[in-house]
């Protein structure tokens, strides 16, 4: 029990210095001690004097970008590490299955149609939309090969993510003006820069809660290991288990995509990663993973503001870059595993 | 006193009937085999009988209660399924795969305790396999994986286990061992085999034959001449073992 809160302790103290550095670090740097002395004004109105325009960088900009990209970066790696268990796939995360691009069509249909802009209803639409995604993806991956093939389902998932990106481009070029089209295209490819309190507020407790839900499935998730009737045989009842782990997951993947716009392979990296250094338990591959997809996030938002002077790189390039060689990696392993 | 029965049992896949109307009652303590040529149905009868399939037509009952009227947990609190070449792609330690058996003993709030350790510990050591529970799951034989199974299966400490051929592409060596590790547990054990000597080690026998149950009682009053002639198709008769007097069964092609 201590060693538990031992390692609870180390994981939100990395987070929190992780948060520090992501404030910290930016085309102007921002002494991290001023970063404390905002924090300290904010949180207990210590009464520091400082640069007001300082104050309202770091509370309004740099801090609420810090603390989404480290929901969603713990976010898609809980979900990927759903996924990966429920799908005994070590490829499945919810962008290559196509999950995102739902989601993006989703929140895009409901902007367009101004049915309401507002984060909730984003969310929703996202929701509804990443729910289609997968039930078409799983469909058609059942359709396809009863074998179980692994590359089946992400097979599927590619025809499931040009689907949806192409009806989210159709949406796009058939209803929004120039500048909405800018706009929808530009937070497509993955963007931190629009993020204000109410999306941490949204944010932040979907990805706790998301990751409280799969902690108490842990023993579940570790059962699917030899497959589904080797679950259903140690006493998981694995339908209802499926259900709300995948409708969490497709939960947890539309509010992030719905605020930051579709963000790939963390879900792949990271868990990937945890599982090399962790083994296969969820006890620890769940907070594990979740605590790397923070830190992975911050530093790719990071890298996405000072690689370029001057420019924003979308956050989703940087995780492409690094993920898709990952994911090169991990099918080159498989082949050698046979 | 019958632990495990079913009556009526039939089930299908699309036009396919793959079980008929099967009745059948497993005493407590017994090993029952099951044998049948391939396609006979004796996969699709355990996993009915572990409530792993929906029958079509018929009921189980497990302990005198309906199988659907148990939940998944209850049902695995009791009985232990070892199934035909199950496999993983992850790097999954023996001692984890095995420890996978407590599940149904576990909630979510209940943390691991020494005692489901030493139960675990124990399984690998029923089935000879202690040394091997540092091993990842990749690193091990088909023969090992499949004493780990075993090892996993009791370690839900069941009353009742069901093997769907567990010795199936193993050594001669390993499939004696494990038949003969099976049939000293403390449990009552339905197996299916394939081996027709092997067979004739349990207490009693099912012959399955095209989804139907044609036989069923001690070995050497079910598998005669006539029977494996009409069900397996081969000629068969009984040698005497000089060595132990132990009746063998000598097959050939018709």
């Amino acid at each position: 029990m201590t060693a538990t809160l031992i390692r609870t302790l180390l994981a939100l103290g990395m987070l929190s210095l992780a948060v520090l550095a992501g404030v910290a670090i930016g085309e102007t740097p921002i002494d991290p001690l001023v970063v404390l002395q905002v924090l300290a004004n904010k949180l207990w109105g210590a009464g520091y004097a400082l640069n007001p325009i300082d104050e309202g960088i770091v509370w309004n900009y740099r801090l609420t970008r810090a603390l989404v990209a480290a929901a969603c970066g713990a976010g898609l790696a809980t979900c990927g590490v759903i996924l990966q268990s429920l799908l005994r796939n070590p490829l499945a995360e919810p962008y290559l299955l196509g999950i995102s691009a739902g989601a993006s069509t989703g929140a895009v249909l409901v902007a367009l149609l101004g049915v309401g802009a507002g984060l909730l209803t984003l969310s929703a639409g996202a929701f509804v939309g990443a729910m289609t995604a997968f039930a078409l993806v799983v469909l058609l991956a059942r359709v396809s090969g009863t074998s179980g093939g692994a590359g089946q389902i992400i097979l599927a998932g590619i025809a499931g993510s040009q689907l949806f990106n192409a009806m989210t481009a159709f949406l796009i070029t058939k209803s929004a003006s120039s500048e909405q089209a800018r706009g929808i295209l530009f937070w497509l490819l993955g963007n931190l820069s629009g993020v204000r309190w109410p999306s941490v507020w949204l944010a932040v407790p979907v990805a706790v809660a998301g990751l409280v839900v799969c902690l108490w499935h842990r023993r579940a998730l570790d059962a699917f290991t030899f497959g589904v009737d080797s679950a259903a045989s140690l006493g998981i009842a694995v339908r209802r288990v499926q259900l709300v782990l995948i409708g969490c997951a497709a939960l947890v993947t539309a509010v992030m995509v719905s605020i930051v716009g579709s963000i790939g392979f963390v879900g792949l990296v990271i868990p990937h990663a945890a599982r090399l250094m962790l083994g296969t338990g969820h006890s620890r591959l769940l907070p594990a993973s979740a605590l790397g997809g923070a830190l992975f996030l911050i530093a790719a938002d990071v890298l996405s503001r000072t690689l370029i002077k001057g420019q924003v790189i979308p956050v989703g390039v940087i995780t492409a870059l690094v993920g898709a060689p990952v994911f090169a990696l991990i099918l080159i392993g498989r082949r050698n595993a046979r | 006193m019958s632990v495990l029965s079913c009556s009526g049992l039939g089930f299908r896949v699309r036009d396919a009937e793959l079980l008929n109307d099967i009745d059948l009652e497993v005493r407590l303590g017994e090993t029952l085999g099951i044998v049948g040529p391939n396609g006979s149905g004796k996969s699709t009868l355990l996993k009915l009988l572990a409530g792993l399939r929906a029958p079509a037509t018929g009921e189980v009952r497990l302990g005198g209660q309906r199988l659907g009227e148990l939940s998944r947990r209850s049902i695995a609190q009791q009985l232990a399924v070892v199934e035909q070449q199950a496999d993983t792609d992850e790097a999954i330690r023996v001692f984890d795969a095995v420890a996978l058996g407590r599940t149904p003993w576990l909630s979510a709030l209940s943390p691991w305790s020494s005692e489901d350790d030493a139960i675990v510990r124990q399984a690998l050591h029923d089935v000879d396999a202690a040394h091997l529970s540092k091993r990842t799951w990749r690193s091990l034989s088909g023969g090992e994986r499949q004493r780990v199974h075993i090892a996993r299966a009791l370690a839900q400490r069941p009353q009742i286990l069901l093997l769907d051929e567990p010795t199936n592409h193993l050594d001669i060596q390993h499939q004696l061992a494990i038949l003969r590790e099976v049939q000293s547990l403390p449990v009552t054990t339905l197996i299916a085999l394939h081996d027709l000597n092997q067979a004739l080690t349990c207490d009693r026998l099912a012959v399955l034959d095209h989804g139907r149950l044609v036989a069923l009682g001690k070995p050497l009053e079910v598998l005669t001449p006539q029977r494996l002639l009409d069900t397996f198709g081969v000629q068969a008769h009984y040698l005497t073992d000089p060595f132990d007097g132990a009746q063998i069964l000598r097959l050939r092609s018709t």
